[in-house]
């Protein structure tokens, strides 16, 4: 019976399959036809030669630094935004203040950083501004969430022991809760600053600063060498962020 | 009382400013921005018109008609990268090697080398975002889901391809031995001796990837990769409010069933 019912799903997996292709009716005969593929090469011909002029290179350095501002301005604000907002989702303020703060985080996570970077576009106007802001607003809701979590977890008593000795709520969560958390706060938001490095680079394609605006321009501008370089520069960055996170990780985690 | 550790925390902050400084000036921070008389009334009337929600006969079936869409690319796109990434995947994969079965595991030096082009372009290919691969698809095929699907197709082929490999490596090697040891072929040690193990796990991998890929599939939209994404892009050009919180309601509920969905079918076919 259940063997059955798994070839049914499968079945009806396939039938998806066959069905999106025939409702997004893809000409593939005309994509690999003669004609198509020699445009398609002409195109890809375009970024064989990237442009590694001096004054580019420059300009790309420039944009990469502005990628990485993005990032950790946005992961930084972030996790101040979230720490703010853990503090009542993790149930430290009453039931009502928790279920508003973590209907707050959700909706703040569920809503991807490129929507944010278009909406922040409309608000606050072209440029890095709008990316530094996305990131913030996408991030708050998922550090939020994990900060909450992180509190929640954590033992009550040294709080309880700075309280009963006659210390202000403040002076408890400073030298109570904060300390055993610490370490775990900071390894999420490293964690998310290096998700954001990605995430910065192409929120440029929207308008919102960045590698991702000067290759969106140059495309627009059919300057395919140019174009070539950014990519070759976002594909650098995203190789070194990986490397760099995997060595800090055994350097500093594995023991 | 007085904090013992105050000063050298302080220095720390201050050390940590002096970092951060040229990094707010780069980004431009200005929260203020947000609060400048023209933005904010026309973000308000924006955000006003949000409730209720754009609800007309012919822009919901709009809406329905972007939403299967958006389905559409993610599981076609599914569909090419899988066909993609088996065969990446074998290629890459040191499970069925002929010279590491004498040689305890370990294959041959001719055989590292002749996996290294496929390993490097699977890397290339999911190393690009798949927004880029949009991008550069929507120039080269146009506007409309075609580049959506190829995007999606390029990089979790890359994704996929990896993954795949690697679940081959992990299976127990033992059957696959056995089999190219007494003379089978490649393909038949693979699909007797490795695929019966391994395929739970690619599954349900692959299930996974495909809810991403209908969240890609709607972000991809916004340069113009077809689906929910595209048209959103366009009402929030317009400025209207209320197909914008339309369109976000259905996104969401869309990624919360995909969630489900792919929960049960990971349950079910592991």
């Amino acid at each position: 019976m259940s063997r059955l019912l798994n070839y049914l799903l499968l079945g009806a997996l396939l039938l998806a399959m066959v069905a999106s292709f025939r409702f997004l009716q893809i000409d593939f005969v005309g994509l690999i036809s003669p004609d198509a593929l020699e445009q398609m090469g002409d195109y890809a011909a375009g970024f064989l030669a990237p442009d590694l002029s001096r004054t580019y290179l420059e300009e790309l350095g420039h944009g990469a630094l502005q990628t990485l501002a993005m990032s950790a301005i946005g992961t930084l604000l972030a996790a101040l935004a979230g720490l703010l907002l853990a503090l009542p989702a993790a149930g430290r303020w009453g039931l009502v203040a928790e279920q508003a703060a973590r209907l707050l985080l959700n909706a703040l996570r569920a809503i991807p950083e490129l929507v944010w970077a278009a909406l922040m576009v409309l608000a606050a106007g072209l440029g890095p501004n709008a990316g530094t802001l996305a990131l913030a607003l996408h991030t708050a809701g998922v550090l939020g969430r994990l900060f909450a979590e992180a509190l929640e977890n954590t033992p009550a008593e040294p709080a309880e022991a700075v309280r009963l000795a006659g210390g202000g709520r403040v002076a408890a969560f400073v030298y109570g809760t904060l300390p055993g958390v610490w370490p775990q706060l900071l390894a999420y938001s490293l964690y998310r600053w290096e998700n954001n490095i990605r995430m910065a680079s192409v929120l440029g394609f929207v308008g919102a600063g960045g590698l991702g605006q000067m290759l969106y321009m140059s495309l627009s501008l059919f300057q395919h060498a140019q174009a070539a370089s950014v990519i070759l520069a976002m594909l650098l960055l995203v190789l070194a962020v990986d490397a760099f996170s995997a060595w800090s990780r055994q350097r500093w985690l594995s023991r | 009382v007085r904090d013992p550790a105050a000063l050298p925390r302080l220095l720390l902050t201050l050390l940590a400013l002096a970092l951060l400084w040229p990094g707010l000036s780069l980004s431009e921070l200005n929260l203020g921005a947000l609060f400048e008389p023209g933005n904010a009334r026309t973000m308000g009337q924006f955000l006003g018109d949000f409730w209720p929600p754009a609800h007309e006969a012919d822009f919901l079936a709009l809406l329905w008609r972007a939403t299967l869409e958006t389905l559409a690319i993610a599981t076609a796109g599914m569909t090419l990268a899988l066909l993609l990434a088996l065969p990446a995947g074998l290629l890459a994969s040191r499970a069925l090697s002929l010279s590491a079965l004498y040689r305890g595991g370990r294959p041959a030096w001719w055989g590292a080398l002749l996996r290294w082009p496929v390993r490097g372009l699977l890397i290339v290919l999911r190393s690009v975002p798949e927004i880029v691969w949009a991008l550069l698809f929507v120039r080269a095929v146009g506007l409309g889901p075609t580049a959506g699907v190829l995007a999606i197709a390029i990089t979790y082929a890359g994704m996929l391809g990896k993954v795949y490999a690697e679940i081959f490596e992990s299976v127990d090697g033992g059957p696959a031995r056995a089999l190219l040891g007494a003379g089978a072929s490649r393909l038949a040690a693979f699909c007797y001796g490795v695929l019966p193990n391994a395929a739970g796990e690619m599954l349900s991998y692959s299930v996974y990837r495909w809810e991403c890929a209908i969240r890609a599939s709607v972000v991809m939209g916004f340069v113009g990769a077809g689906g929910l994404g595209q048209q959103m892009d366009l009402s929030m050009r317009m400025f209207a409010g209320e197909e914008v919180a339309a369109m976000l309601l259905v996104f969401l509920v869309l990624v919360l069933l995909a969630d489900q969905l792919s929960r049960l079918l990971r349950s079910r076919l592991t």
